[in-house]
């Protein structure tokens, strides 16, 4: 048995099929995975992503500390609430996890980390920290729902204590709020509008009822992993990992270059690795015959030879679609090899779907 | 209500197999089969003409999640496939018995038949699995 999260009895009440991630027992669909993909395209899911890992990171040098430690730069979040989207690299370069950082006041920011990577990541926070006045605290004591979809931000403000919801309405995309001890953002993991919402774990099965009463439908991890690819979005662990820079998995833009004089872990490698040029990328897939492109199937495009990183049925284009590592100069059409069989795709520029439209 | 219906026989890889009028076998997925692949998305079919060993890989049937082998329950030719799966796989979800059938095989021999599980005996098996 894997550690549970609050909503879990929520899950089985709901018809939930557990499954082990992370060392979470977590619902990977309740009823039809792909009705839990469209819900969300158009009209709202709700799931539990309570196993993430949220960490506050505060002290009197917690900035300085960020700046170093991530790729992207804290320094761009002037006004509190608003979120980061960044790499944490290793010296070499390679990804050891991706992270939203939200900077909640001055000297308190708050990550959410990937649970698979939880330890390593705290462990290398706090051995990279040592010289700095800052404090690094795992919150096993919250709960993050995410509601997503057209008509999530609606339902949503229904539902939240009447002080959330009016700070958590007027919120721009990628920023936050917090009111007694309830974090609410306007941020996502689908490609839809929508919020995630972090609160006491002990609160958050009555939220979950709530939302349900507005008819916001329960999705597992199955809908969240066919939403993000479709959104373009990667996945830790499959489109990028240690060995992997930010410059080869599509996050380039996740690198603050500027200003020059800052250091931060990885910077040097990364300097290196564009000097000499990049030689692979992360595109999208497209798949032009009947079948399914999957993580770890080859690409082939002539001479140029890549690999699948995530693939999937894509629900919302009734076709197959991909993100694959591939040579920097692939043209736009390549083939996929499934069970020994060449298939055509199309390269494209991920995303595939943003805000219910198909794009590709 | 039986998910498992006892006019057939069932292997131990979730195929159920059905002897017909004309003596060939008809090969589908157990509703077992189904419900833990979810939505079907894709079903790949043999070629007819191919001939079949038993417990030989034969069909892909691919959901959201996953692909997953089909595996002939006997030894025989593929005399006909479900085109129809071909634009509608989720038809194995609403139908495994039925309209989601896979294929249809002429046996080497008829007699193999009786060595594949009966409805109770797969009963028995998705009882223990649970």
């Amino acid at each position: 048995m894997g550690y549970r999260t609050a909503l879990y009895d929520k899950h089985s009440e709901a018809g939930a099929r557990i499954v082990g991630f992370a060392g979470w027992d977590m619902p990977i669909q309740y009823a039809s995975q792909i009705e839990e993909h469209r819900a969300v395209r158009r009209d709202a899911g709700l799931f539990d992503v309570s196993h993430m890992a949220i960490v506050e990171l505060t002290g009197a040098e917690i900035k300085d500390c960020l700046r170093y430690l991530l790729a992207n730069d804290v320094a761009k979040l002037k006004e509190q609430g608003k979120a980061l989207y960044t790499c944490l690299l290793n010296e070499r370069g390679g990804v050891l996890d991706d992270l939203i950082v939200y900077r909640l006041a001055d000297g308190h920011y708050r990550g959410v980390l990937n649970a698979a990577t939880r330890d390593k990541d705290l462990a290398w926070i706090r051995a990279q920290s040592k010289t700095f006045r800052a404090q690094v605290e795992y919150r096993d004591d919250l709960a993050m729902l995410a509601v997503q979809g057209p008509e999530a931000r609606d339902k949503v403000l229904r539902v939240l204590p009447s002080d959330v919801a009016a700070g958590a309405r007027t919120l721009a995309p990628f920023t936050g709020c917090e009111r007694g001890g309830v974090f609410a953002s306007r941020t996502g993991y689908t490609g839809e509008d929508g919020y995630e919402i972090m609160l006491p774990a002990d609160h958050a099965p009555a939220l979950w009822d709530a939302l349900r009463e507005q008819g916001v439908h329960p999705c597992g991890l199955g809908a969240r992993d066919t939403l993000r690819i479709e959104a373009g979005m990667n996945l830790y662990g499959q489109d990028m990992n240690e060995t992997v820079t930010p410059l080869e998995c599509g996050l380039a833009w996740t690198v603050a270059w500027g200003p020059a004089e800052r250091d931060f872990i990885g910077r040097e490698a990364l300097e290196a690795q564009r000097r000499a040029g990049v030689q692979h990328k992360l595109v999208g897939l497209v798949l032009e015959a009947r079948g399914v492109i999957r993580a770890h199937q080859g690409v082939r495009a002539g001479e140029l030879a890549g690999t699948v990183t995530s693939g999937s049925f894509a629900p919302t284009l009734g076709k197959s679609i991909g993100l694959a590592r591939v040579p920097i100069d692939i043209g736009e059409r390549c083939e996929v090899e499934i069970r020994d069989r060449f298939l055509p795709a199309r390269v494209v520029k991920p995303p595939f779907v943003r805000r219910g439209r198909i794009l590709v | 209500m039986s998910n498992v219906p006892d006019d057939r026989k069932y292997t131990d890889s979730h195929e159920w197999l059905r002897l017909e009028q004309d003596g060939t076998v008809t090969v589908g997925v157990t509703h077992y089969a189904q419900e833990s692949l979810g939505d079907l998305v894709f079903v790949e079919t043999p070629q007819v003409g191919r001939r079949l060993k038993a417990g030989e890989a034969c069909a892909v049937v691919e959901s959201v999640k996953a692909a997953s082998d089909t595996y002939a329950p006997i030894a025989g030719e593929v005399v006909e496939a479900n085109s129809r799966l071909a634009e509608e796989p989720e038809r194995i979800n609403s139908s495994p018995y039925e309209e989601g059938w896979i294929m249809r095989i002429q046996p080497d021999d008829a007699s193999d038949i009786e060595h594949l599980l009966d409805p109770e005996d797969y009963e028995q098996l998705l009882a223990e699995a649970k």
